[in-house]
């Protein structure tokens, strides 16, 4: 459904050259559920501007929906949809109007458009506002009007940049109700980028992080957070006994770092145990039989902050720090 | 250099799409009067206020010999509707500008219309309303020894629309250059407006003005503009109204060129 090759893009900011994205190679199969993860500034919607022609590329190349973004941007349009980060409908303009003139830009008929136009309303539970003027919807509204646009069509492929920002919880958890009943009924391609990793670990089944303009990693999310990040294991034991299982902890993460906290008598072990749902029983098994038996055990499953941090050493929430 | 060869392989829409994309681009715009039915109330009111206003004051100030043997009314009108016609389209982009703030420029620009057809019916929106307009002061200004002639009153209003293409496209063009900038805008229109506006004869013969005037004059073309309409809702077709339809098409053609030109700019 897309295919890219060492698509770049380079903006000139006071003279000095910015590389916004650096050569990304992106392949993405029909039927796909995609985020690009990432903290401000890194490139996620640089790089989705390029794919939907809104933005064209530096250099590289892009093949969406069967059509090269250069040679035929209107193409790739046609068979695209795109929802942006701002509210797409005209504030002056009543809903219903907006959603069947979206249906016409894109060459449906009037009829077909009106039919759509209901059919969406009623499911995104719109239906009594369709002719509200767009300035008087609340916030989520205005964002459920904005799939609305988006979907009016019946894309096949469908980009959504920054879907949920903004949102209360309640609106969110809407939202992607709304979008995962679409693709199991249509199976439509869905690309999207967000900085809420939690978002991207519930919703999408593969996640593609980008940092400063480069793909830093591409899998599911499950398999990012086994394979670089494991779970956060911590254990307490009696202060007099700690020294008992300092070699069997350091075994245990691998060669990973073990984190010791000495208070009120105990002493606090953490460390990064891959698989550790799995493991921790038989690792508190070992420090019983050792002489040091764990005093209290947490044990946290990692999060996709835990991957970023491990790939960058950063943390997501602070930013590109540029 | 690659935008360069980028620009080569693009493909051109063919003229009939850009027909039904502007067809789709005016339609969703004329929702707005048409859901709002007052404002056009209002807009047909201003004509008639400079008519009834200006125009007995302009006939005791100047006198009528300067106005080549016509009426006050028959000189005046022709020019209040070129008037109407030059605030309207050159109006085009502050709508723009709303647009530009959300998100729905940017929703229609990922839509597949064609470039040209987002200004051509964004202009022939501000410009539509002025049919009303122009017919309507035309019959009010009747009794009041207007002679009306409804062809060359219509052929008029097709010259004034390819114009407001032009200056409808400029005006697109500015409020993209001015993004985030909004005063830009307003400065840049209003500070053009006026003195294109003095300087072609609307308001005031500029037969009556210094040397200086009537040279510069002869290098703006909405001064054609307003020649053209005057012969025309004089009732004939000569040699203004040729310039005047010269001065139109060009306006049109460097108009477009500049809108696609500042809407590619700004996809860079």
């Amino acid at each position: 459904m897309i295919h890219t090759d060492k698509l770049t893009k380079t903006f000139t900011v006071k003279k000095e050259t910015v590389e916004a994205v650096k050569g990304v190679n992106i392949d993405v199969a029909p039927g796909e559920l995609v985020a690009f993860l990432g903290p401000n500034g890194a490139g996620k919607s640089t790089t989705l501007r390029m794919l939907t022609t809104l933005l064209r590329p530096t250099s590289g190349s892009a093949t969406v929906a069967g059509v090269d973004v250069l040679a035929d941007p209107a193409g790739v349009r046609a068979r695209i949809g795109y929802i942006g980060q701002g509210n797409g409908g005209g504030h002056s303009f009543r809903v219903i109007d907006e959603l069947v003139m979206q249906g016409r830009f894109y060459g449906m008929n009037s009829t077909d458009a009106a039919a759509r136009a209901q059919e969406l309303l009623k499911s995104l539970d719109l239906a009594d506002l369709a002719k509200r003027t767009v300035i008087k919807l609340s916030g989520g509204q205005r964002r459920r009007m904005d799939v609305a646009l988006g979907l009016m069509h019946s894309p096949r492929l469908l980009f959504l940049d920054e879907p949920s920002t903004g949102m209360d919880p309640q609106n969110r958890a809407n939202l992607w109700e709304h979008i995962m009943r679409m693709r199991a009924e249509h199976g439509t391609t869905i690309v999207l980028t967000t900085h809420y990793m939690d978002e991207a670990d519930l919703m999408s089944e593969r996640v593609i992080v980008i940092d400063h303009g480069e793909i830093i990693a591409d899998d599911t999310a499950a398999r990012l957070k086994a394979n670089l990040a494991g779970d956060l294991l911590a254990v307490e034991v009696a202060a007099d006994a700690a020294s008992g299982v300092r070699g069997l902890l350091g075994r245990a993460a691998a060669g990973g770092e073990v984190n010791e906290n000495a208070y009120d008598g105990v002493v606090r072990f953490r460390l990064r145990l891959t698989e550790g749902a799995r493991l921790a029983p038989a690792l508190l098994k070992e420090m019983h039989d050792a002489g040091a038996p764990a005093q209290s055990l947490e044990l946290k499953p990692p999060t996709l902050d835990d991957v970023f941090l491990e790939l960058t050493g950063r943390n997501l929430r602070e930013g590109a720090d540029r | 250099m690659t935008a360069q060869s980028t620009a080569e392989v693009l493909k051109k829409p063919n003229l009939g799409q850009v027909l039904r994309d502007t067809k789709f681009v005016f339609w969703r715009e004329m929702l707005l009067p048409l859901r709002d039915p007052f404002s056009l109330i209002f807009s047909l009111i201003q004509p008639l206020v400079f008519l009834g206003l200006f125009g007995p004051l302009l006939g005791a100030a100047v006198g009528a010999p300067a106005f080549g043997g016509q009426s006050t009314l028959q000189w005046f009108l022709p020019g209040v509707v070129v008037m109407i016609a030059l605030f309207g389209t050159s109006m085009t982009g502050s709508n723009l500008q709303y647009e530009l703030m959300t998100g729905s420029y940017e929703r229609i620009l990922a839509t597949p219309l064609s470039r040209s057809s987002l200004m051509i019916g964004r202009a022939l929106k501000e410009w539509a309303p002025l049919v009303v307009q122009g017919l309507l002061i035309a019959l009010v200004c009747i009794p009041f020894g207007f002679v009306f002639y409804p062809l060359h009153v219509l052929a008029g209003l097709v010259i004034l629309g390819i114009f407001g293409i032009g200056l409808g496209a400029l005006s697109y063009a500015l409020a993209l250059v001015s993004q985030n900038k909004e005063w830009i805008f307003w400065g840049v229109q209003q500070t053009l407006l006026f003195p294109l506006m003095i300087l072609s004869g609307i308001m005031l013969p500029i037969e009556a003005g210094p040397d200086w005037m009537k040279t510069a004059s002869l290098f703006n073309p909405l001064t054609y503009l307003v020649n053209a309409e005057r012969e025309l809702f004089a009732g004939s077709i000569g040699t203004d109204t040729l310039l005047g339809l010269l001065a139109a098409s060009v306006t049109a053609a460097v108009g477009l060129v500049v809108g696609i030109r500042a809407i590619n700019r700004n996809l860079s």
